[in-house]
Formats: C-alpha cells, sequence, structure tokens
C-alpha cells in the first residue's frame, strides 16, 4: 500500500512516454516524402484500389483527424491498432502476438547466461586484485565485448551443430529449449564481457567503504563480506547497466534472430519498415517502448531491494 | 619529464596487436580494390562456391565471385564509410557538445536532453529504420545514417570536457584579456578537449566498421560495392556448403572491431596519466 501512490505515478508518466515516443514516430511516418499507395501497391494499381488503401488508411481525412484515431487505437483494444496492410486479415498486434513470446524467451535467456557468467567472473577477480585470476578475467571480458554476435554465432553454429552435432541445426523446425541454447550464448557472451568490467570496478569500489571494514571487523567469513554485503551494494550500477541490455534485448535482437534463423521481433520490425507496413511498425514501437519503461520501473524497484539505502519516492 | 612521456606512448600489451591491425585495416581500406586480382563483381557461375585454389586463394563465393577480391574491396567500403561518418559526427558532435556546455543555462539543457532523446534509442534499430524507409540505399545514405546516430557519443565528451575546463585560470585569463566567446572556446577550450575526443574516435571507427558490416548483413547496405557483412550473409546462407565464408568475412569483422578497441584502450591510458 505505502507503494501503490508511487506506481500510479510511475505508470501514469510511463504511458505518456511512450505515448510522445509513438507520436515522434507517426510525425516522421506522416513527413515521408512519397505517396505510400505507390510504394505499397506498386505501379499498375487500379485507382479502385488505391481509393481502397487511402481510405484503409485514412489518408482521405485530415491530419488532425488521422493523429486522434491513432491515439485511440493506442487507447481502446479492441480497435487493436488497425489491420497490416500486407496480410489485411490480420491486426497488427496479432502479428507481434505471434513473435513475441519468442522474443521474449531469448531475451530472458540471454540476460541469465550473461549474469551467470559474468558474476562469479566478477567477484573472483575483484577479491583477488592484480593476480594472473584477475588479468585473465579482464582479457576474457576484452574478448567478450570485442566479438561481435554476427560472427560469433554462425561459429557456435559450426563448432555445435556440424563439427560436433550436439544441438539442431537453425532454421524453421529447430524450436524449443535447445534451439535457444546457441542464441542466448552469442547474445550473452558480450552483454557477460560488460556486465564482468563494470562489477569487477564497482566490487572493488565497494570493497574500500567502511560497512565493508566493519562487516570484517564483526569476524564475518571473507565470502560473507563478498557476496552478502559487499556485492548487494555493487548491484546498483549492474543492474542500470543490466537493465538497459534486457529492454533493448526485448526490443528484438535483428542480426541474431537473422543469424539463427528465428522469428522474432525486430525482424518483424525491419519487414514492416521495408514494405511500409506502417500500422505494424507502430505497433512495433508501441510494444518497444511500452517494454522499455516496464523494465526501467523493475530496474528502479530492484534498486531499493539490493540497496536499503535506496528509497523509492 | 620527456622520459615520462616516451614511456607513456611505448607500444606495448595491448596496443601490440592493437595498433597493427588497425594499421593494416587502414592501408588496406586505402590500397585494397587496387591490389584486388578480379572484380568483386565479376561472375563465373562454372566455379561457384569452390575451395581455396591458386587461381582463388580464399576460393569462391556466390555466382563465382572472388571471396579476396570481395574482402579486399570490402575494406575500402567499411573504411569509407567508417572514417566519413565518424570525422562527421565528430565535429557536429564536438560543436554541439562545446556550444552546450561552453552557453549553459537554459540553452545546455535544451541541447542536453537533445542528446540524451537520440541517445536512449538502441543505434542499431535507428540505423535500420532510417535504412530501410530507402528505397535504394547508397554511400550516402549509411554515412548519413551512421552519423545521425553517432554525434551524441562526441557531443557527451566534448561538452564534460568543456564544463571540465570552463573555469580553469587559462581561459579565465584568455577571458581577461579580451577574447571573444568563439576565441576562447577554439583556441583555448577545445584543443584542451581533444584528448577524450580522439579516443572516443578510436571507439567511434571500430563500432562504426561494426554498424556497417550489420547493416550489409541485413541487407541494406550501398549495392555499389562489395561489403564484409554483405559476404557474412551469404556465409550463413552457405554455412552447410561453404563455412569458409562466414569465417572470412566474420573474422575479418571481428579482428578490426577488436584492433580499434584494443587501440582506444591504449590511447586512453597513453593521454590520461591519472589512470595509471
Amino acid at each position: 500500500m505505502r507503494y501503490l501512490g508511487y506506481l500510479l505515478r510511475r505508470a501514469l508518466g510511463g504511458a505518456l512516454t511512450v505515448l510522445a515516443v509513438v507520436s515522434v514516430c507517426f510525425l516522421l511516418l506522416e513527413a515521408l516524402p512519397g505517396d505510400p499507395t505507390d510504394t505499397i501497391l506498386g505501379e499498375t494499381a487500379t485507382a479502385e484500389d488505391r481509393e481502397q488503401l487511402r481510405r484503409a488508411l485514412r489518408l482521405d481525412q485530415p491530419f488532425a483527424s488521422r493523429y486522434l484515431q491513432f491515439v485511440l487505437d493506442l487507447i481502446v483494444p479492441a480497435r487493436a491498432m488497425g489491420h497490416s496492410l500486407r496480410q489485411p486479415a490480420r491486426s497488427a498486434f496479432s502479428m507481434i502476438a505471434e513473435v513475441w513470446p519468442n522474443t521474449i524467451m531469448l531475451a530472458i535467456s540471454s540476460a541469465l547466461v550473461a549474469w551467470a557468467v559474468a558474476i562469479p567472473l566478477a567477484v573472483l577477480a575483484a577479491s583477488r586484485p592484480r593476480t594472473k585470476t584477475d588479468a585473465a578475467v579482464g582479457v576474457a571480458s576484452l574478448v567478450g565485448v570485442a566479438i561481435p554476435s554476427l560472427w560469433l554465432g554462425p561459429l557456435l553454429i559450426l563448432a555445435f551443430c556440424v563439427a560436433v552435432p550436439l544441438l539442431p541445426f537453425p532454421g524453421p523446425d529447430a524450436r524449443g529449449p535447445l534451439a535457444l541454447v546457441l542464441p542466448s550464448l552469442t547474445l550473452g557472451v558480450g552483454m557477460a564481457g560488460i556486465l564482468t568490467r563494470m562489477g569487477r570496478g564497482a566490487l572493488r569500489e565497494t570493497l574500500r567503504e567502511p560497512f565493508v571494514t566493519a562487516a570484517r571487523a564483526r569476524g564475518l567469513s571473507e565470502t560473507a563480506v563478498l557476496i552478502k554485503h559487499a556485492l548487494r551494494a555493487a548491484m546498483v550500477p549492474l543492474l542500470t547497466t543490466g537493465g538497459a541490455q534486457l529492454a533493448s534485448l526485448l526490443g528484438g535482437a535483428i542480426i541474431t534472430e537473422k543469424v539463427f534463423d528465428r522469428p522474432g521481433l525486430g525482424t518483424l520490425l525491419l519487414q514492416s519498415l521495408t514494405a511500409r507496413d506502417i500500422p505494424v511498425v507502430l505497433a512495433c514501437v508501441v510494444v518497444i517502448a511500452a517494454t522499455a519503461v516496464l523494465v526501467q520501473l523493475a530496474v528502479d524497484v530492484a534498486y531499493v531491494l539490493v540497496d536499503p539505502r535506496i528509497r523509492l519516492s | 619529464m620527456s622520459a615520462a612521456n616516451n614511456k607513456r606512448w611505448k607500444l606495448q600489451g595491448r596496443a601490440l596487436v592493437g595498433v597493427p591491425l588497425v594499421l593494416l585495416f587502414l592501408a588496406l581500406a586505402l590500397i585494397g580494390p587496387w591490389i584486388a586480382p578480379y572484380s568483386p563483381r565479376a561472375i563465373d557461375l562454372a566455379h561457384e562456391l569452390e575451395p581455396s585454389s591458386w587461381r582463388h586463394l580464399l576460393g569462391t563465393a556466390d555466382n563465382g565471385v572472388d571471396v579476396l577480391s570481395v574482402l579486399l574491396t570490402g575494406a575500402r567500403t567499411a573504411g569509407l564509410v567508417a572514417v566519413s561518418s565518424v570525422c562527421i559526427s565528430f565535429v557536429i558532435g564536438s560543436l554541439f557538445g562545446a556550444v552546450s556546455g561552453y552557453a549553459g543555462g537554459r540553452t545546455d539543457m535544451v541541447l542536453a536532453r537533445i542528446t540524451d532523446a537520440v541517445q536512449a534509442m538502441p543505434s542499431l534499430v535507428l540505423n535500420v529504420a532510417l535504412l530501410a524507409l530507402i528505397a535504394r540505399p547508397g554511400f550516402g545514405h549509411m554515412i548519413a545514417a551512421l552519423s545521425a546516430t553517432g554525434w551524441v557519443a562526441y557531443a557527451r565528451v566534448s561538452r564534460a570536457e568543456v564544463l571540465r575546463l570552463r573555469d580553469r585560470e587559462f581561459v579565465t585569463a584568455a577571458r581577461a584579456l579580451g577574447a571573444s566567446s568563439a576565441r576562447v572556446l577554439f583556441r583555448h577550450v577545445l584543443p584542451n578537449a581533444m584528448g577524450p575526443l580522439i579516443v572516443q574516435a578510436t571507439f567511434g571507427l571500430g563500432g562504426a566498421v561494426l554498424a556497417e558490416a550489420s547493416l550489409s548483413f541485413l541487407g541494406l547496405g550501398p549495392g555499389a560495392g562489395a561489403s564484409w557483412g554483405a559476404l557474412l550473409d551469404q556465409g550463413t546462407a552457405y554455412l552447410l556448403r561453404a563455412p569458409r565464408l562466414a569465417l572470412i568475412s566474420g573474422g575479418a569483422i571481428a579482428v578490426t572491431v577488436l584492433g580499434f578497441n584494443l587501440t582506444g584502450d591504449w590511447l586512453r591510458d597513453a593521454l590520461d596519466p591519472k589512470e595509471q
């Protein structure tokens, strides 16, 4: 109950952010040169088809009325953001709903890989500064950051689907948890590299703080000091970065989706942009912006859980 | 002083790998197309997807195109796009950030908000959006798209540097001598802010090479030239028949990006003695 007001305020602010982002996109798409009916139908279309599409796109109405209806589409779920121009029988949101589970699963499993690798490595390196272990972790995280996912993906496929065929070769038939392993590794490694570097730095800094000395003076074991006290306080910058990483993955990982031939939000956005399927583009933008706002809210709540010095306000 | 300086600039550790990689890439970007044995568009259907041979040192790709020639010409594409977009981003971003930091007050608040807004969006998605809406994206379009998202990094660095330097003694002295705001900014403040901006540009070049490859991989590259990303696109399509293509093109991208990252790390340490 204490946090109800806070959550309500944040929800309202988030809704306004989403509306602002989407309105900017709407304006930009409006400002594009050329007649959208030409791009979509081609130049050979009949005048009748053209007129029908113009009505569907509401191009026969003035700008203000188009924008108002667009905002109503966002708020009233039954209107469902209009229909795809490529597949007129389908609503834009149903096309997103189809690829959405794929995107969520990939994003969450990649984040799990990244955290599972980064936290132990960061603790290991920070607890043994300026040793060979520290240097090795440093090199590993540098390589993790520098290796592009568009190369790591094909390398992993060659290693684990071709040379040692442990996992299914990517394609429309390869679904299920096993097919998720390599794409998650591909995305997770780069994120882990960044989180390890940051985590080591943050831990080194917190280990110098008085509350760590106090914990040691109370006779706690070094492991308890590291994990229960220092790591908790060092989590704040990690949560910020990790949250941004997760939000960007939930917006679709275009490259990795293409390498592993997986449908997802990024691919849907790219296809819709190329086809000028504007209702689907705008629906994608709504979902991506709303996800980013939600992840940010979750990160802010997580700050309070890990660091008792922070309060929600 | 000079001995300490020499030691700072010594090529050691990571720089011993990074700097030669960067020089090799820049050299290939310059002369690559001239030393390429074939045209990157020379079609030879009788010799499609062949392994390496004396005629084709790295084998052939789709349509019998010589892989070595695509690699050498692709270095020019990557270099041209990266250097042009980083130069444009550098100039626009540094000026934007410098004006923002030097002016302060309400001007600064508005300009900093604009920077934050552009930075908040993932740059690859923004670039994809800009290029996907163009029917036939060319070199100019790609450079423009990368600059449209790239300048924010320089704006942030330059604003931070100007805020740090703005009230230092030498700046106050220049102002006391009656120098105009423009003269103080361009002759006294900005030259002292160059170090961090150059470090940013080094990382930026690596980032731009990766962005060019990523966009070409997605089929949004300039159709007129050969590109490492486009070769990698073929490589993933023929991963079973010719794994060579993906290994070579992806390796070229990865090694170049690593080279710029290592060089950037070295420059940052060399230009900032506090860090050591």
